[in-house]
């Protein structure tokens, strides 16, 4: 049998007296060239090469009641293996329902599913206490080798880009706000105004924001290409728990460790706002430091109280993420990007929730 | 009857830095036969097959597939070349973003011409011969068991009727009545479709069933080929452990010595 190159199939197609006459090669590459109707007679004495499409064809014209003639017994062979496999019949497809209850249909899953994610989120923010409380009466059960590490992989390994974008922020605050003040001659309420907006808001909310892009994204790659590979179900059969080994150590690694970036965030901001302050309106460092000074201390604790929380949204949205996983490569990337949105959104509703409470209660 | 080999490998070398996984080894497959290479793990039997199809390159020797070489084919040719060979890796490799029709349409893709319809009901023929239920076609790979994305793997494989296939460990991980089941529709295959199979597998039911030529990969090179009788009687070490051991004896046939 010789082996034509598929591309230089040929296929020859003769009509005479209502008889269609097939030569040459009746595969894939020249079934295209056939057309759909039915056909009464098939000549395929001239036919050289049959592959399964072509049996398809064929076995489709049979059906539609056809009479195929002058199949060789290879060929007609290969067509009973074809017509074997399509006996299946094709199922009825479910009626459609109607387009005012698809709309409904979808918006209540929809409606269902968030709630879902709320009551997933609060067992995951439960079971993480539960770790924690575990931990504190079986300190041998608790993996503090772990806890270093993370709080090595989230916290130290963060200080730099933290540092930079905070340092970054308290110059574009001078720098603005001294535009501002100057028309009213009161560029000296720079200090103030750099101050309190970092030291209350920016300082904290970034620093969280970068957290959840770093490490939200990271707890649920980390876990997920774990739940992908069966790890975690294997921990179970060896008696491990996974909230004792995989979420304790993560998010208790964010609890301590973003308060600490928050305050390392505070005073590079406070440095780059000096700095500013200096190049461009001449106010001293210890002049700067003066008017620090007259700054009440609260505004710097509003801003760090909020810290333990945000890192408990981070960590929960993570590591629920990674859960969430499921076995295709697919779901793990789409789980990523929805657990570091999730993350920054949840933070910044959690911020300005914070920020009605303080005004409320006047702090 | 002519023996017309369709692949022919001579003096492949392959190394990974320092590390030789075949050093002179010589395999030829020929048109119409199943050929079954054996092995110990690490012996370098899928690195052949990923050799042959082009996804590694050798560092010495020639491979011929269809008596053109690999290395002198670029763009046009080399694709028309790909297109007579279809390759079912060991998961299946499936399009995990594509459901089961879906990934069996890829390759049909590449015919000018051929409608969305036609495209669609050969796919799903593809599906049904590969001895997947009708329900398999809009699974995702990630729904479906380990068996069944094989199967559905090699229905991509089968997709534009390959003359040769490569199969990586068809059987493993199937239970034994879905790998005899897989036994019988590869060997039907190549009966109605003068398939050329390449298979690397472990199973030696599989290669009793099924195979009508046996490669042994040892010693960075292929030891012997020839028939399953033929192994039976070679005294090399390995290969006698590997043919008559404890496993080896359950699975021989009770009818042994029909070929």
């Amino acid at each position: 049998m010789s082996s034509p190159d598929p591309n230089r199939a040929q296929l020859t197609r003769s009509d005479r007296d209502g008889t269609v006459a097939l030569q040459g090669d009746l595969v894939v590459w020249t079934l295209p060239t056939l057309p759909d109707g039915a056909v009464p007679r098939l000549d395929l004495s001239g036919l050289s090469r049959l592959d399964t499409a072509g049996a398809w064809y064929l076995s489709r014209q049979q059906a539609a009641g056809a009479t195929l003639s002058g199949l060789s017994e290879r060929h007609a062979e290969l067509l009973d293996t074809v017509a074997g496999a399509m006996t299946e019949p094709v199922p009825d497809p479910a009626p459609d329902m109607p387009r005012w209850r698809q709309m409904l249909d979808r918006a209540g899953r929809r409606v269902v599913s968030g709630l879902v994610f709320f009551r997933e989120l609060a067992e995951y923010l439960g079971r993480f206490v539960a770790a924690l409380l575990r931990a504190l009466r079986h300190p041998s059960e608790f993996r503090l080798t772990s806890l270093v590490y993370h709080c090595q992989e989230t916290g130290l390994r963060a200080v730099p880009i933290v540092t930079l974008m905070s340092f970054l922020i308290g110059v574009v605050l001078a720098f603005q706000g001294a535009t501002q003040l100057r028309q009213f001659g009161a560029e000296v309420f720079v200090v103030d105004l750099i101050a309190i907006a970092v030291l209350r808001e920016l300082g904290i909310l970034l620093t969280a924001i970068i957290v959840a892009g770093r490490t939200a994204s990271a707890l649920t790659a980390a876990i997920g290409s774990m739940k992908m590979h069966e790890e975690i179900d294997a921990m179970r059969t060896l008696g491990m728990d996974p909230d004792m080994v995989l979420i304790l150590p993560r998010v208790l690694a964010l609890v301590l460790m973003l308060p600490i970036l928050g305050l390392i965030s505070d005073v590079a901001g406070l440095v780059g706002g000096a700095v500013m302050s200096w190049i461009e309106l001449g106010i001293s460092p210890a002049m700067f430091l003066a008017r620090l000074s007259d700054v009440e201390a609260s505004n710097a604790l509003v801003g760090l109280v909020k810290a333990p929380v945000f890192a408990l949204i981070i960590g929960v949205i993570g590591c629920h993420a990674g859960m969430k996983v499921g076995k295709d490569a697919d779901s793990l990337g789409r789980q990523t990007s929805t657990a570091v949105v999730n993350a920054i959104f949840a933070v910044i509703i959690a911020d300005a929730l914070f920020s009605i409470f303080f005004s409320e209660v006047n702090l | 009857m002519s023996v017309e080999n369709v692949i022919e490998v001579r003096g492949l070398q392959t190394r990974f830095g320092s590390h030789v996984v075949h050093d002179g080894l010589d395999l030829d497959v020929r048109r119409g036969e199943i050929l079954g290479v054996v092995g110990g793990s690490g012996t370098g039997k899928s690195v052949l097959l990923r050799s042959i199809v082009g996804l590694n390159r050798p560092s010495a020797g020639s491979i011929r597939v269809f008596g053109m070489d690999l290395d002198e084919l670029t763009g046009e040719a080399r694709e028309a070349l790909e297109q007579r060979w279809g390759v079912m890796f060991q998961d299946g490799a499936l399009f995990s973003a594509l459901n089961v029709r879906e990934n069996v349409e890829v390759p049909l893709r590449a015919v000018p011409g051929l409608g969305d319809d036609r495209r669609r009901a050969l796919a799903e023929l593809k599906v049904a011969m590969a001895g997947l239920p009708r329900l398999a076609n809009d699974k995702f790979p990630s729904d479906l068991s380990g068996g069944m994305r094989k199967r559905a793997g090699l229905a991509r494989a089968l997709a534009l009727d390959p003359e040769i296939v490569f199969l990586d460990e068809p059987t493993a991980g199937l239970d034994p009545i879905g790998a005899s089941a897989f036994d019988r529709l590869i060997v039907a295959l190549r009966d109605t479709l003068n398939l050329s199979v390449f298979m690397v597998t472990h199973d030696l039911d599989t290669l009793h069933a099924c195979c009508d030529r046996i490669a042994v990969l040892a010693e960075k090179r292929v030891l012997t080929t020839g028939t399953m009788a033929e192994m039976l009687k070679i005294d090399h070490p390995w290969v006698h452990e590997y043919f008559h051991g404890p496993r080896a004896r359950a699975a021989q046939p009770l009818d042994e010595g029909k070929g």
